[in-house]
C-alpha cells in the first residue's frame, strides 16, 4: 500500500491515467514551488548566512577566533557539561525504560508524563528553576554562601540547567521501543538463569540500541546548544561560565560578527551531523513513536 | 508479596532499583525545582503578585509572547500542510534531503538561527534588502518575532502532519473523483477531516513550543519594553535585578496559560474526533 510508505511513491500512483492533466501539474509544481520557497527563505537562507559570515574576512581570521582563550575555553566548557550531561541522562533514560516497560504498576502513565514535563517548560524557565533554588536570594543561597559553594554562576549551574532541558530525550525514545519489542527474550533469559545485569546487557541493550543512539545523539545535541536555560544560571563571566551558545551571543553584541558565526559554524556542523546519524538510524528500520 | 497491590508480579529483577534511581533522579532535577518556582511564587503577598504580573510592562510581553505565537502556528497550519503534503504525495529532486532537512530547527541551537535570521532579515541583509524596499521592516519588530517563531514551530507541524496525510485513503479520493467530485470538495470532505486531528495537535506543539522560545528570537527582536520584549526576556531581566519573587510570579503565569492551552486543544482535539466519527457514521 502506498499509504504506508511515504518514503517511495510508486510510479503506478504517480503516473496513473488523469493524473498528469494540466490543472494536476499546476497543482504540483506550485505546491512544491512554494514549499521550497517557504524552506529556502527560513532554512537555507539562515544556514548559508552562517558559513558566509564566518569566512567573509578569510580563513586566517576565520581560524584566529578559535585562537581566542575565551573561544577555547567556552568550547571546553561546552563539551565538559555534554560529557557530564549525556551519561547520565542516558543511564536515568535506561532505568526510566526498565520500571516503565518491563513493569505494570499503579499511575504508570502519570509517572511517564511527569518524565516529559521539561519539554513543556520554556528554557528561561528550566534556567529560573535553579536560580530560585541556589541564587544569592533562593531557597538555599544562604546556606550555600555560609558554606562557600557556588552553584549558580557556576558549572553546577549550568549542569543542572543542561540536564533539566534534555532530560526526557533518552527516556521518551527507549521507553516506547522496549515497551513495543516485548519482554519474552528478557523472561526467557531470567528463568533459564541469567543474572540481571547479564540480561541486561546481552538481551535488552542490543534490542533497543538504535533507539538509544537516536535518543542520546538528540540529547547531545540540545546538551550543546541550549541557549536559554543556560544564559539564565552562567553569570556571563568570559573563560569561566560562558558555553559556546552564550560566545556566540557575546560576540555578537560586541559586532565581532565573524567571530560569533565562526563559533556558530561548529554548532551548525554539529547539528548537520546530527541529522545525518539521524537519518542513517532512520535507515535502518527504526521508526519514531 | 507484601507490594503487589501497586505492582503485578514478574519474574523480571530490578524494579526496586530502577524505580527507586528513576524517582529519586526526576524528583532532584524536575520535581523539586517545579516546587521551588509554585512556593516562591505562592509566597508572595496577593497583591503583590497581581502588581507583578499586571504590570503595563507585563501585558505588552504578554501580547506580543502570545500574539506572535499563535501568528507563527497559523502561518505553519497552512504552509506545513503544504511541506508536509509535497514531502508525502510528490516526487521531486533533492525531496529526501528536504525532508531530513526539516527537522534543522530541531538539532540547531537556538542561538544560531538567532544571529542568522536576523542577519537575513536585517535592513541591508539578503531578504531583508528586498523587504524594506518594499516598505516592510522585518528584524527588530514583531515581524521578526513572529518569522522566528514560525522556523521554530515548522517542524512539529509538518512532522505530526506527515504520517495523518499518507493516511488518507487515495482509493476514496479516486472514488469521488470518478464520481464527479471536483479537487476541492474532495479536500474539504475526504483529505480535510483525515487530517485535521493532526493539524491541532501540530498547532498546539508548535505554540506552546514558541510561547517559551528565547535564543532564537532575543536576537530579531528588538526587545524595546511594551513594543518588542517577550515574557521570557522580562523573566530575565527581573533576574538580573535580583527580584526572584517578580521572575517567579511571571514564570508562574506563563506555565499556567500553557498547560491551560494544551489542556483546552486537548479537550478540543478530542470533541473533534468523536464528532468527525459521528459524522462519518
Amino acid at each position: 500500500m502506498a499509504s504506508a510508505i511515504p518514503a517511495a511513491i510508486p510510479d503506478e500512483l504517480a503516473h496513473r491515467p488523469g493524473r498528469d492533466t494540466w490543472l494536476h501539474l499546476l497543482v504540483r509544481w506550485s505546491l512544491i514551488g512554494v514549499s521550497l520557497a517557504f524552506l529556502a527563505a527560513l532554512m537555507i537562507a539562515p544556514l548559508a548566512t552562517v558559513f558566509v559570515v564566518a569566512f567573509q574576512r578569510g580563513i586566517g581570521t576565520y581560524l584566529h577566533t578559535f585562537a581566542d582563550a575565551d573561544t577555547r575555553a567556552a568550547v571546553r566548557l561546552t563539551l565538559t557539561t555534554a560529557a557530564v550531561v549525556v551519561p547520565l541522562n542516558t543511564v536515568f533514560g535506561l532505568a526510566a525504560a526498565w520500571c516503565i516497560a518491563k513493569f505494570e504498576f499503579k499511575g504508570k502513565s502519570f509517572f511517564v508524563t511527569l518524565i516529559d514535563l521539561p519539554l513543556a517548560v520554556s528554557p528561561v524557565i528550566s534556567g529560573m528553576l535553579f536560580v530560585l533554588l541556589f541564587g544569592a536570594q533562593g531557597w538555599f543561597g544562604e546556606w550555600l554562601q555560609d558554606h562557600d559553594i557556588s552553584i549558580i554562576f557556576a558549572l553546577p549551574g549550568i549542569i543542572l540547567a543542561t540536564m533539566f532541558v534534555t532530560f526526557p530525550y533518552v527516556a521518551r525514545e527507549v521507553i516506547p521501543l522496549m515497551q513495543q519489542l516485548g519482554n519474552d527474550e528478557e523472561e526467557a533469559a531470567i528463568t533459564m538463569g541469567a543474572g540481571a545485569w547479564m540480561t541486561f546487557f546481552r538481551v535488552t541493550l542490543p534490542k533497543v540500541r538504535w533507539g538509544l543512539l537516536y535518543g542520546i545523539i538528540l540529547c547531545n545535541a540540545r546538551a550543546m546548544g541550549e541557549f536559554g536555560a543556560v544564559s539564565v544560571v552562567s553569570g556571563h563571566i568570559r573563560g569561566l561560565t560562558d558555553t559556546m551558545p552564550l560566545q556566540i551571543e557575546i560576540f555578537y553584541n560586541e559586532f565581532n560578527f565573524v567571530g560569533a558565526f565562526a563559533v556558530a559554524s561548529l554548532l551548525t556542523l554539529l547539528a548537520v551531523a546530527t541529522l545525518i546519524i539521524k537519518t542513517l538510524v532512520e535507515r535502518t528500520g527504526y521508526k519514531r513513536r | 508479596m507484601p507490594q503487589t497491590s501497586f505492582r503485578q508480579p514478574s519474574v523480571l529483577p530490578g524494579f526496586g532499583l530502577t524505580f527507586g534511581f528513576t524517582t529519586f533522579f526526576l524528583s532532584a532535577i524536575v520535581l523539586i525545582p517545579l516546587a521551588a518556582l509554585v512556593l516562591m511564587a505562592a509566597s508572595m503577598q496577593w497583591s503583590e503578585f497581581l502588581r507583578v504580573v499586571l504590570s503595563a510592562r507585563a501585558l505588552g510581553s504578554y501580547r506580543l509572547s502570545f500574539g506572535a505565537s499563535l501568528l507563527a502556528a497559523s502561518i505553519n497550519l497552512v504552509f506545513g500542510f503544504i511541506i508536509a503534503w509535497t514531502l508525502v504525495r510528490y516526487e521531486f529532486p533533492g525531496r529526501k534531503v528536504i525532508d531530513a532537512l526539516i527537522d534543522m530547527p530541531f538539532a540547531l541551537p537556538t542561538a544560531v538561527s538567532g544571529i542568522a535570521l536576523t542577519t537575513v532579515f536585517a535592513q541591508n541583509g539578503l531578504l531583508g534588502h528586498y523587504l524594506s524596499l518594499l516598505g516592510i521592516q522585518v528584524a527588530y519588530t514583531w515581524i521578526g518575532v513572529t518569522i522566528a517563531l514560525t522556523l521554530i514551530g515548522m517542524p512539529f507541524m509538518v512532522r505530526t502532519l506527515q504520517p495523518a496525510i499518507s493516511e488518507v485513503q487515495r482509493e476514496l479520493e479516486d472514488a469521488a473523483e470518478t464520481l464527479g467530485a471536483g479537487r476541492l470538495y474532495v479536500f474539504r470532505r475526504i483529505i480535510l477531516p483525515t487530517v485535521l486531528p493532526a493539524m491541532l495537535t501540530g498547532f498546539t506543539l508548535a505554540f506552546a513550543r514558541a510561547v517559551g522560545e528565547y535564543g532564537s528570537v532575543i536576537f530579531i527582536a528588538g526587545n524595546l519594553p511594551m513594543k518588542t520584549e517577550i515574557t521570557p526576556l522580562l523573566i530575565v531581566i527581573h533576574l538580573q535585578e535580583f527580584d526572584y519573587h517578580g521572575a517567579a510570579a511571571l514564570g508562574f503565569v506563563m506555565l499556567v496559560i500553557s498547560f491551560a492551552v494544551l489542556l483546552t486543544i486537548n479537550v478540543l482535539h478530542g470533541w473533534g474526533r468523536r464528532h468527525l466519527v459521528a459524522t462519518a457514521h
